[in-house]
């Protein structure tokens, strides 16, 4: 399975790029366990990669789990109950039928890019997942490229979906491989730019710094981004949250996988254990986006009320951290579960006015609105 | 060259340096959302169709044919088999047609219990077009809340006659048997439930602003290419033409009951797009369900439990005639049209179906519109693809 090694790659890289920055002392407990020489990487990042697999393989299981348990909520039924308790183990039943089906290959398909097209979307969200911390020392990859790293190893995601769309060999999933492209490209001009809001607002692209620079303030919420520069703040994180939907694929906006439209867009020819492969990206990537975004904008560990010191200082701090994100992260990928089965699915051209129209001016918009603030209120003298 | 200036231009075409190959795509007969095994051949130049081509056929099983071939009785179950969803209808439509070529009489209690049945299947029939035009849009949660009261309507024809889909409850001169005790009281629990049940369906997807905005000025069919077309039922009234044929040609007795006919308004968009389309079949449930309430309290009030069947000889033998009954099926008018030859057998049996003359205007609604539309399209117009077939 020679797609199996490119998360490896991706992950060696990432820590490659890390070990450039020489003289950087870095956060991350890896490097506290291995030293911080150059050697060390070899050895830290295959750790890393075995932490990565472990929680990005792990994950899924419990949010489709929560994903089909909440649809069979809201849609009346009871869903999957009886695999395990409260069917929690249907997801790992599912998975292991998948790994034991039969791996078709298209007779007509492009044979190595169509093998090659799982492996490079999960290595993008696998190879992200190494800069979200957890907590001040719960993070593999602490670099200064920090967010700008995740979105471009997200966006390894839409070439993966182009080449699964075109390999197949089959007009549905053509189509849904363009429908990927244009959104995907098109959403990450608001994307970046809230990101570009977050970063001018806390002057670092790393997240762990990020969710260190919300601690403390009013009831322990004010320097949140969400909180500040009202109502600036909130608005970029409704506009992120929203692109990242786009970005993940989720509905409304699931429109390269539209069942009713294109079967199953850019993965109608696929199964078995390659399929697995994008259903595991899908929910990896919830859960990823979904932190990314509690780190920039909803205070990353912290909690009203709680010091920052205690959070970062202690051990017990730092366990508490990891639950913070993860349950912060948790509820936010349950609104796009929520949303998910909710409502409609919105066609390709609304999708791109709502892009182009109403998001990406709104979001320069805030953009020049945080770019004056602090000029403006000094000018009328009131900060 | 032109008023374009330096654009290349063959009369007002502009012709561009790169031409890009039009995609001709197969939609169907196996896909997900052509409610069957219609077939659509779709010329797309991207996302935008240039032409359609409708292909139908793929479950043709000769029900007409064998309409000639076995007696009146034994061809009642065949109609359940045509448009599986409204199964009741198509029952009633058959044996109307047979009792106006034999004229036979029909007690009244038969003819409410008839009108109480078709009135419940046409919800039935509307809560699946509901749902299923839900899917097509990509929401799925009301289809099976839709699901959930049309569970409702099948356990009630459970009780009637032991069938939740093949009814082959209605037989020429009557019924097969007269409705179990309470029954009536569960058809007005149902009656007073589901109004409220209709009111979170407007909420989650009539009024939804996605919803609305993927199916206002989509498909829109004027009134007169409605006609032109053939078009009859929901479909034809959401162009904005009152024609219903329990209003204009009452059959039964629709002419003693009110009700509304709802037609399409362009509430959201332009008259005669898919919402109102959509729009029309989930009024007309509630008009079914006040249509219910008035015929069960007139059966109650005017009939004697047990008279369900007329005067029928065993087998039925009709005399040299022909006779056409059109009635208002959930998706327009089901017309059969017999010719006897004395025999016990019908001499021809032609059956008019709703969907397949519906159908028909895809190729002219498809070019022009997107891939998606295509889908909310085809949706709108609710065929099954048994009936389009036969």
């Amino acid at each position: 399975m020679s797609f199996g090694l490119v998360p490896l790659i991706a992950a060696l890289n990432v820590r490659a790029a890390e070990v450039a920055q020489a003289g950087d002392a870095g956060e991350s407990a890896l490097r506290g366990l291995f030293g911080g020489s150059p050697w060390a990487a070899i050895p830290s990042a295959i750790v890393g990669f075995i932490l990565i697999f472990a929680v990005a393989g792990g994950l899924p299981v419990i949010l489709v789990w929560a994903e089909r348990r909440g649809a069979g909520r809201i849609q009346q039924r009871p869903g999957p109950n009886r695999v395990g308790p409260f069917g929690l183990f249907q997801t790992i039943a599912d998975g292991f039928k998948l790994m034991v089906k039969e791996d078709i290959i298209p007779a007509r398909a492009s044979r190595a890019l169509f093998m090659l097209a799982p492996g490079i979307v999960l290595a993008g969200v696998l190879g992200a997942f190494a800069m979200l911390p957890l907590s001040k020392n719960a993070i593999l990859v602490d670099t200064d490229l920090g967010v700008f790293l995740i979105f471009a190893l997200l966006s390894l995601g839409v070439i993966g979906v182009v080449i699964a769309g075109w390999a197949s060999n089959n007009k549905w999933s053509i189509l849904g491989a363009m429908r990927e492209a244009a959104q995907m490209v098109s959403y990450e001009i608001p994307l970046g730019i809230c990101v570009l809001v977050a970063v001018m607002h806390y002057g670092t692209l790393n997240l762990r710094e990020m969710c260190a620079m919300q601690a403390g303030g009013f009831a322990g919420i004010e320097n949140w981004l969400i909180c500040q520069y009202i109502p600036f703040g909130a608005i970029t994180f409704v506009i992120m949250y929203v692109a990242l939907l786009a970005n993940t694929k989720r509905a409304p906006f699931d429109l390269p996988e539209a069942e009713s439209e294109l079967v199953s867009g850019f993965h109608t020819e696929y199964s078995g254990i390659r399929f697995s492969f994008f259903f595991l990206e899908e929910y990896a990537a919830m859960f990823l986006v979904s932190g990314v975004i509690v780190c920039t904008h909803l205070g990353g560990w912290n909690l009203p009320f709680v010091s920052g010191e205690f959070m970062t200082g202690s051990l017990v701090g730092q366990i508490l951290s990891a639950l913070v994100v993860i349950t912060k992260a948790l509820f936010l990928v349950w609104v796009m579960i929520w949303v998910r089965w909710t409502l409609p699915r919105i066609r390709i051209d609304q999708v791109m006015n709502l892009c182009y129209k109403y998001l990406t001016p709104i979001s320069f918009v805030c953009l020049l609105a945080v770019t004056l603030w602090k000029p403006f209120w000094g000018w009328l003298g009131l900060m | 060259m032109s008023q374009l200036g330096d654009v290349p231009t063959v009369g007002n075409e502009v012709v561009l340096d790169v031409r890009t190959q039009d995609m001709e795509i197969n939609m169907g007969p196996q896909h997900p959302s052509t409610h069957g095994v219609l077939r659509v051949v779709i010329t797309a130049d991207g996302e935008i169709i240039t032409s359609a081509r409708p292909y139908v056929g793929y479950i043709h099983r000769c029900a007409e044919k064998i309409g000639e071939s076995v007696t009146y009785e034994m061809f009642v179950p065949y109609t359940d088999r045509y448009d599986y969803l409204a199964a009741m209808n198509n029952n009633i439509g058959f044996c109307m047609a047979v009792e106006k070529a034999a004229d036979l009489e029909v007690p009244p209690r038969a003819v409410w219990i008839r009108m109480i049945c078709s009135e419940l299947n046409r919800i039935a029939s509307h809560l699946l077009a509901f749902g299923t035009y839900g899917i097509d849009l990509g929401a799925f949660t009301p289809f099976l809340y839709g699901f959930r009261e049309r569970e409702w309507i099948l356990s009630l024809f459970e009780k009637i006659c032991g069938a939740r889909l093949m009814y082959s409850y209605v037989f020429p001169g009557g019924v097969a048997n007269d409705v179990p005790d309470g029954w009536f009281d569960e058809v007005l629990e149902f009656c007073d439930v589901f109004e409220k049940k209709w009111r979170d369906y407007d909420k989650l997807l009539t009024r939804n602003k996605i919803f609305i905005e993927r199916t206002k000025n989509v498909g829109v069919v004027p009134p007169e290419m409605a006609r032109e077309y053939g078009w009859t039922g929901p479909c034809l009234r959401g162009s904005g033409v009152r024609y219903d044929l329990r209003e204009a040609q009452p059959y039964m007795y629709y002419d003693q009951v009110s009700f509304d006919v709802p037609v399409g308004r362009g509430e959201m968009g332009t008259v005669g797009d898919c919402w109102d389309r959509y729009n029309v079949r989930m009024e007309e449930m509630l008009q079914a369900t006040r249509i219910t309430r008035q015929c069960v309290q007139a059966c109650i009030r005017d009939t004697n439990p047990g008279e369900i069947q007329g005067d029928k000889p065993k087998t039925l033998k009709v005399k040299p005639t022909e006779a056409y009954v059109g009635i208002e099926n959930p998706r327009g008018e089901l017309g059969h049209f017999i010719v006897t030859d004395g025999k016990d057998t019908a001499y021809r049996l032609k059956v008019r179906g709703p969907s397949f003359c519906n159908i028909s205007i895809l190729e002219a609604m498809l070019p022009g519109t997107m891939l998606a539309d295509a889908v909310a399209i085809i949706g709108s117009i609710d065929i099954v693809l048994g009936e389009v077939d036969r």
